[in-house]
């Protein structure tokens, strides 16, 4: 359809690099959107796509490279009113008011001195309307779900004159009838003369909306590619690139036929996060929870660990039954823990390493409710020789080391237990190399001892070490593999889509 | 707190519980009007005073000072931001006033500048406190709280200081005028408080300005992204808090034709007590002015109820407290949400 347009583009990127300190965001990255397309961005996490929504919103300004609407340069990023005019972007996170009703977040500061409440809701009905967003301006905007949200959000950026439209992964917390919806509002838009880039981690639904598609990888343009007549396959290799990570996947041994079962599931469902999950891991054995965000692999390790309790089913940890929900049982139980977001649940920044890493194990450093200094600082220490955590000793507190060395530290906590079954959710995110391979080597010693481990993570470096591979997708675990899996199949099977098509 | 469940409600459950949502939340404004038509009525039964002009003249005299800091506290509160100091500001502006004006020998009075210069010198006093505390919280982006904390206890001291503990008398005409006047028969500060209440509601509820305060309580990087000036509104509105909080101090010190050293002394507690009961958020984005007025109303009359009830001086600030948390409870059962 865009052989007969005009040439210019509606909006590119072209040779855009942007630094943050050492590490490079985008390399020399580009994109082009033509007129009237549904453009997809893809590219897996890091890839730099974040980085280039906000360069193509103004938000940044790139370190080298330059953007341009229609041909022509962009504004300066103080003249907020020209970009509005040219491009919009609805985040993931939003950008409404709640406390205010939707009329008035649809006008913010665009009204006359005095408002005249009548007016402004009539006009922010009319312009609803116009869009058929079928949302009541009167209802305070914290209010609206998140489909609603998207929607008035989408109707206010057109308000503003935009007809580019940067939707950056809109379909994440949308179940199947919304996501349907909302793609039946893009197709008629689209008639209308808006332009999309469209971002998101489901590739079927990228064959499903969107006529062109570029991939981005380790901050660089990959390729720039009409959808149909895309193989499946060569979508997915853009994605995952070359034989990349870690090689000697399986330098590990097989867990002897016969070991102890340490950690039963049965059943388990948990609101839509996920449903009929049922598997088991033995003694020494590593097995991995693949799935991207969203898939509910993060919720399943969290409900092991104690964090939320299933609406169904059983977890059953060293032949004992934690009661659900409860983080303490699931500790005496015998399972450690390191949560998601170490800045959120992994560590209380301003206290020190000992008393992050023994958090979980009081009564070993005392009786009677005391903690006992010197015990404490003597089971630190050896955690952190353990860990070989880089500090100058056990009073540091926590917010002043460097995130691998921070993560260690919530390794550390985790292990102090001497945990029967290890529950690891991105063990390795936003650490440095050197602290990758350790951590993870950690986990192979652990599991040497006999420890059963459950690492659910996206990254593939991640999940190398696993023993087995259980991949999930909305919910389900839709695939499960053998040590020495191909990166594209699991790729694949995270994204939902089959390679044979 | 980590349990945040990402299950947006279906769609279909959201509108179905539209419409009356909508008409809640207008009523919410409106929440305190029975609990005051009730405490009408007990005042009534109690005491066949309390209905009359006179009585209801008192109420709305004793509440007209400290109802400005309620005003001005609301206005700060919308916005996000929290203002401690002004307690301090509404015994500091009119004290410094008096200091300067009043006669040299009659107390700690320096008697430098003439006593028509009171009034200009309080509302002068009171905006560069508004300055200096917009400049901390704004420009350096300190924390409110302990910044207007700390202002509060510096202000208070200051005056403390300039006052030598004494309580300013002889007190020049001009700085008596407002607090003692009467128009049309009644007190002119309750003709003033009534006015800027009614100001209050048009400014937060119907201009550009007034919602931009509650998009910056609300939240500030999208109020940014809408291309509102945040600081400068923040900077207007601590000074103009402050402005309103010395004005209060004047019509205060114009009543009592003095000016203590501890005027306005813990009156903070109960300016957050009215804001909070009257629906004001303390997070900022919430409330309305007419909810904020509404709630020191309520307040003052359940005083005037029990003074006239005969119940001990000693104890109505024991009662005080205690109305101030049942009516939270109150609030958290109508409203609904956890008040954070």
């Amino acid at each position: 359809m865009a052989a007969d347009q005009a040439p210019t583009p509606l909006a590119e990127a072209v040779d855009v690099t942007k630094r943050y300190g050492e590490t490079v965001a985008l390399d020399r990255a580009g994109i082009r959107i033509m007129p009237g397309q549904t453009h997809a961005l893809v590219g897996r996490n890091g890839a730099g796509k974040s980085t280039l929504v906000s360069i193509l919103t103004g938000l940044q300004a790139p370190d080298e490279g330059e953007v341009r609407f229609d041909g022509e340069p962009a504004p300066r990023l103080a003249d907020r009113d020209a970009w509005r005019q040219r491009v919009a972007c609805v985040y993931q996170k939003s950008t409404i008011i709640p406390q205010l009703t939707v009329a008035e977040n649809l006008y913010l500061n665009r009204h006359a001195a005095f408002v005249n409440w009548p007016d402004l809701r009539r006009k922010a009905a009319a312009l609803l309307e116009t869009w058929s967003v079928d949302v009541d301006v009167r209802l305070p905007a914290g209010e609206l779900d998140v489909e609603q949200r998207q929607f008035v959000e989408i109707a206010r950026a057109l308000s503003f004159g935009a007809r580019f439209i940067i939707l950056d992964e809109p379909t994440a917390q949308l179940d199947a009838a919304a996501i349907a919806r909302l793609f039946a509002r893009i197709r008629t838009l689209q008639e209308q003369g808006v332009t999309f880039l469209f971002i998101s981690h489901h590739l079927q639904e990228i064959y499903e909306i969107c006529d062109t598609v570029t991939v981005f990888r380790d901050a660089r343009h990959i390729l720039t590619t009409s959808v149909a007549g895309l193989p499946h396959a060569e979508l997915v290799a853009a994605l995952a690139g070359e034989a990349a990570g870690l090689a000697g996947a399986s330098s590990r041994t097989a867990v002897p036929a016969g070991a102890g079962v340490v950690l039963g599931v049965r059943g388990l469902a948990y609101g839509d996060a996920y449903r009929e999950i049922g598997f088991e891991i033995q003694d020494g054995e590593i097995v991995g929870l693949a799935g991207a965000a969203g898939s509910g692999r993060t919720e399943l390790a969290e409900t092991i660990a104690g964090l939320r309790a299933a609406d169904s089913g059983t977890i059953e940890v060293a032949g004992r039954v934690p009661s659900p929900g409860s983080v303490p049982d699931a500790l005496a139980a015998g399972v450690g823990f390191v949560p998601r977001d170490r800045h959120h649940q992994g560590f209380v920044p301003m206290m020190s390493i000992a008393d992050n890493a023994t958090m979980t194990v009081p009564e070993r450093l005392g009786e009677a409710g005391l903690i006992s200094g010197r015990r404490r600082d003597r089971l630190a220490g050896t955690l952190i020789a353990n860990l070989a955590i880089k500090t100058p000793g056990p009073g540091l507190p926590v917010m002043g080391l460097s995130g691998g060395n921070q993560q260690k530290v919530v390794m550390a906590r985790a292990l102090a237990s001497d945990p029967r079954l290890l529950v690891l959710i991105t063990p390795t995110a936003g650490v440095d190399v050197k602290s990758k391979e350790f951590l993870l080597g950690k986990v192979e010693e652990t599991a040497a001892k006999g420890t059963g481990v459950l690492i659910a993570s996206d990254e593939l470096d991640d999940l190398r070490l696993c023993d087995r591979l259980l991949v999930m997708f909305q919910g389900r675990v839709v695939a499960e593999m053998a040590a020495g899996w191909h990166d594209h199949d699991v790729v694949a099977a995270m994204e939902g889509v089959r390679l044979d098509a | 707190m980590p349990e945040k469940t990402l299950t947006p409600p279906t769609g279909s459950a959201t509108r179905k519980r539209a419409r009356p949502q909508v008409r809640l939340a207008r009523l919410r404004d409106f929440a305190l009007i029975p609990a005051i038509i009730v405490i009408a009525v007990v005042g009534q039964i109690v005491n066949p005073i309390f209905l009359q002009g006179d009585n209801l003249i008192n109420i709305l005299q004793t509440m007209s000072e400290i109802s400005l800091l309620v005003l001005a506290q609301t206005i700060v509160l919308v916005a996000g931001k929290m203002d401690l100091s002004l307690e301090s500001t509404f015994g500091l502006a009119p004290g410094v006033a008096a200091w300067l004006t009043v006669a040299a020998g009659s107390g700690a009075g320096l008697g430098l500048v003439p006593g028509a210069w009171s009034i200009p010198i309080t509302l002068a006093v009171g905006a560069l406190i508004g300055m200096i505390n917009a400049l901390l919280i704004v420009r350096f982006g300190l924390n409110g709280f302990i910044v207007t904390l700390g202002m509060l206890i510096v202000l208070r001291g200051l005056l403390t200081g300039i006052s030598g503990g004494q309580t300013f008398f002889n007190l020049p005409s001009s700085m008596l005028y407002l607090g003692s006047a009467m128009w049309l028969g009644v007190p002119a500060s309750i003709w003033l408080c009534l006015l800027l209440f009614a100001a209050g509601i048009v400014l937060l509820g119907f201009t550009k300005y007034g919602r931009a305060l509650y998009a910056i309580g609300g939240n500030v990087d999208a109020a940014k992204a809408a291309g509102i000036r945040t600081d400068r509104v923040l900077w207007t509105a601590l000074v103009g808090a402050s402005l309103l909080a010395a004005l209060g101090g004047l019509l205060m010190s114009g009543h009592l034709a003095s000016v203590a050293a501890g005027q306005g002394d813990g009156a903070i507690f109960t300016v957050f007590a009215a804001a909070v009961i009257g629906g004001v958020g303390l997070n900022g984005g919430k409330g309305t002015m007419f909810g904020a007025f509404t709630g020191i109303l309520l307040l003052y009359m359940i005083q005037n109820v029990l003074t006239l009830a005969g119940v001990p001086a000693q104890w109505i600030q024991a009662l005080n407290g205690a109305i101030i948390i049942i009516a939270l409870v109150l609030s958290r059962l109508t409203g609904g949400k956890v008040q954070e």
